[in-house]
């Protein structure tokens, strides 16, 4: 009897140390998402507040826990400052454990807080920003970068445009970083397309009067004006070329145009504008199932980004799933390989260097006329194949 | 194209003209804050703000009560002159006597309560409000194409300031107003209600920056952050001009909006700093400022 108690007690035990040992491969016994985002500047309404309901949306999506663990959520506003942000980062994976971050908007702060999670070997969702530094000079293991990048939005509104025989451009560029990558591959995408650009102007991040800068687009003899810029800043250098009559002697091409910003716009601005997204709401039975819900809960329709917090956190838990681990490198691995696929991520890889490749969209601003609702601000006019839209991957670049 | 020297005279009187139009904002702006300095010595920090608010104001009574751009120009500076005035009596007053510090900080508190308010209620992208149907559309000059609203803009801003400068230096009212901050108990004594009149000059200076942000609303984007972004400059201008001095700050706010003009035609990326260079050099030789009294 003895005998089989003790037998018994050490099957008991042998059992309770398997399971224990299944959920030990979770760091800390559960999963912690990080969500780092602009919660009351320019990009607010980029991917703010907006970016933290999406990823609550997919933790409780996905059901609330994961491996038998809860999964948490964390979130912080990084002011658009780059220290601010690396510093919060910092703070999440040493002393709160965090094992993935997403929101990331302005390009600026994720190049700082991808530093702190490359060094810390914990995994960057990164769903808003633009450069394609994160793929390319400042590439790393651990980064998977979901949405867009400038690259994208080159290739996807410029290309089509000269290819209309529109060959001579002037661009309005945001003087920081991001402007001067857009500007830059925008122009190369022009060059390779038999175009020139006669000239650019930079205007400081903010700037509300941009009538200078339009007269020396009008003055410029281009047939495009190209808008490297985004947010605030696009809608007031499209407001200001209309008032001048630069849109009726022109063409004017807004690069990085997000749905509220088209949408806080007069259609007879901004109306028969082309330009490229990662996403649409109103593009088909899931997208707009999905987007109901969040406009349930944040009020406004989502813009890309927020749809791309959601995608990239779904598989991010999808994988740590499969893998039985939130271990990084395990999971990356896992997530490189498996396909991502839900109502944001069509045709979509996560490619070696962690560019997430998808298919993009070209899209007009409708005219007033044509909106069926105050929503109704985007009409797709083609579908970019993700290896036509994103640049191939590096060979430094390829963390396979 | 015309040129002279490789100078496209397109562009260049384009810009000289930009300038002035952006630069009767500057002196609409910088005058309520010399009023409010000269005749009162209150540094107030939230004329950016409540210029933000005017804009705001403009578009959420079009919005919920119907009210068109032109109502709108004379109610919207009436009800943000009123909440000036309640703010001088219930903000400002308690600590009239304390330095000039305090009255700062105060009004730059109330200015971020303010920005954070409407960033929180209306988001960060802004909102749009269209050109008067009046105003629409513009003339093809022989240098450049002017808007009919900027033109406008000029009109409007040089009657209201030049208006405000006569009211304050030749006329009666004006010369309670200026004796009246010079020497309080005096007046007082000649039986004339120096608080009642401090509180409207307030008022009036609020009015004005809510005026402007009434004709800002249809050209720029109506956003909680339009007023942090230009009051820096608005406080460079008054700076230049001459802390206090009304006429000052009408003719340097037009005279820097046609530097930065010129600055972003030969050189846009110093557009930013080129007031501040301005300033520093002019404090530098005369610390008055162009037009100030030496103290």
């Amino acid at each position: 009897m003895k005998l089989m108690n003790k037998t018994l007690l050490s099957a008991a035990m042998a059992v309770a140390l398997t399971s224990t040992a299944a959920h030990a491969d979770l760091s800390d016994d559960k999963v912690k998402i990080g969500v780092l985002a602009d919660m009351g500047g320019v990009y607010a309404d980029v991917c703010g507040k907006g970016c933290l309901t999406a990823v609550e949306m997919a933790v409780e999506d996905f059901g609330g826990s994961v491996l038998g663990k809860k999964i948490e959520i964390v979130s912080a506003d990084d002011q658009n400052k780059p220290d601010v942000g690396s510093a919060i980062v910092r703070e999440w994976i040493e002393s709160k454990e965090v094992d993935v971050v997403t929101g990331l908007v302005a390009s600026s702060v994720t190049g700082a807080v991808t530093k702190v999670t490359t060094d810390n070997k914990k995994i960057a969702l990164i769903a808003a920003s633009a450069s394609n530094a994160f793929t390319t000079k400042a590439c790393s293991p651990y980064n998977a970068h979901w949405t867009y990048n400038v690259v994208a939005l080159a290739n996807g509104t410029v290309k089509p445009i000269v290819q209309q025989g529109k060959k001579k451009w002037f661009f309005i560029t945001a003087d920081y970083a991001f402007g001067h990558a857009l500007e830059g591959i925008a122009s190369k995408v022009i060059k390779a397309e038999g175009g020139e650009v006669v000239g650019a102007v930079r205007a400081p991040l903010g700037t509300t009067d941009f009538s200078s800068y339009i007269l020396q687009a009008q003055a410029s003899g281009a047939e495009v004006v190209g808008l490297a810029n985004a947010g605030a800043d696009f809608v007031n250098s499209l407001k200001t070329a209309a008032e001048f009559g630069l849109t009726e002697m022109m063409d004017v091409a807004g690069l990085l145009v997000f749905t509220p910003n088209a949408k806080s716009l007069d259609p007879a601005i901004a109306g028969g504008m082309l330009t490229t997204t990662g996403f649409y709401w109103d593009r088909d039975e899931e997208s707009r199932e999905w987007s109901a819900r969040f406009k349930e809960r944040q009020g406004v329709i989502p813009a890309m980004p927020h749809a791309g917090a959601y995608s990239a956190t779904m598989h991010y838990l999808n994988a740590v799933k499969a893998a039985g681990t939130d271990d990084s490198d395990t999971v990356m691995k896992l997530m490189k390989s498996t396909k991502p696929d839900d109502f944001f991520a069509k045709n979509a890889t996560l490619r070696s260097d962690g560019r997430m490749v998808h298919d993009m969209y070209l899209v007009r601003i409708t005219k007033g006329s044509e909106r069926k609702s105050e929503d109704d601000i985007f009409k797709i006019e083609s579908v970019i194949p993700g290896d036509k839209a994103f640049a191939p991957v590096l060979p430094a670049c390829d963390f396979k | 194209m015309a040129t002279f020297m490789g100078i496209n005279l397109f562009g260049l009187f384009g810009q000289l003209l930009v300038g002035l139009i952006n630069g009767s904002f500057y002196a609409l702006l910088s005058l309520g804050l010399a009023i409010i300095f000269g005749l009162l010595k209150i540094i107030n920090f939230a004329q950016g703000a409540i210029y933000m608010l005017g804009a705001f104001a403009a578009y959420l009574a079009l919005q919920y009560f119907g009210i068109g751009y032109w109502a709108a120009l004379i109610v919207v500076p009436l009800v943000v002159g009123l909440l000036g005035v309640l703010m001088e009596r219930f903000l400002i007053r308690p600590i009239a006597n304390e330095d000039h510090l305090y009255s700062l900080l105060l009004t730059f508190g109330v200015a971020l309560v303010l920005q954070g308010m409407f960033t929180h209620m209306f988001g960060s992208s802004g909102l749009s409000y269209a050109i008067p149907d009046a105003l629409k559309g513009g003339n093809k000059l022989p240098f450049m194409y002017l808007p009919n609203y900027r033109a406008w803009i000029i009109v409007a801003s040089l009657i209201v300031c030049v208006g405000t400068w006569w009211m304050i230096e030749k006329t009666k009212l004006g010369a309670y107003l200026r004796a009246g901050t010079e020497n309080p108990a005096l007046m007082q004594a000649f039986g004339i209600n120096v608080p009642l009149m401090v509180t409207l000059t307030f008022g009036f200076g609020v009015a004005l920056a809510g005026f402007a942000g009434v004709m800002a609303a249809p050209v720029y984007s109506v956003s909680p952050d339009m007023g942090s972004n230009i009051l820096i400059v608005v406080f460079a201008i008054v700076v230049i001009g001459g802390m206090g001095s009304i006429g000052g700050a009408i003719i340097t706010g037009l005279g820097m909006g046609i530097v930065e003009g010129l600055t972003k035609y030969f050189y846009p990326e110093a557009s930013n700093t080129v007031i501040f260079l301005v300033m520093v050099i002019v404090l530098l030789i005369k610390p008055a400022g162009l037009f100030g009294k030496e103290a």
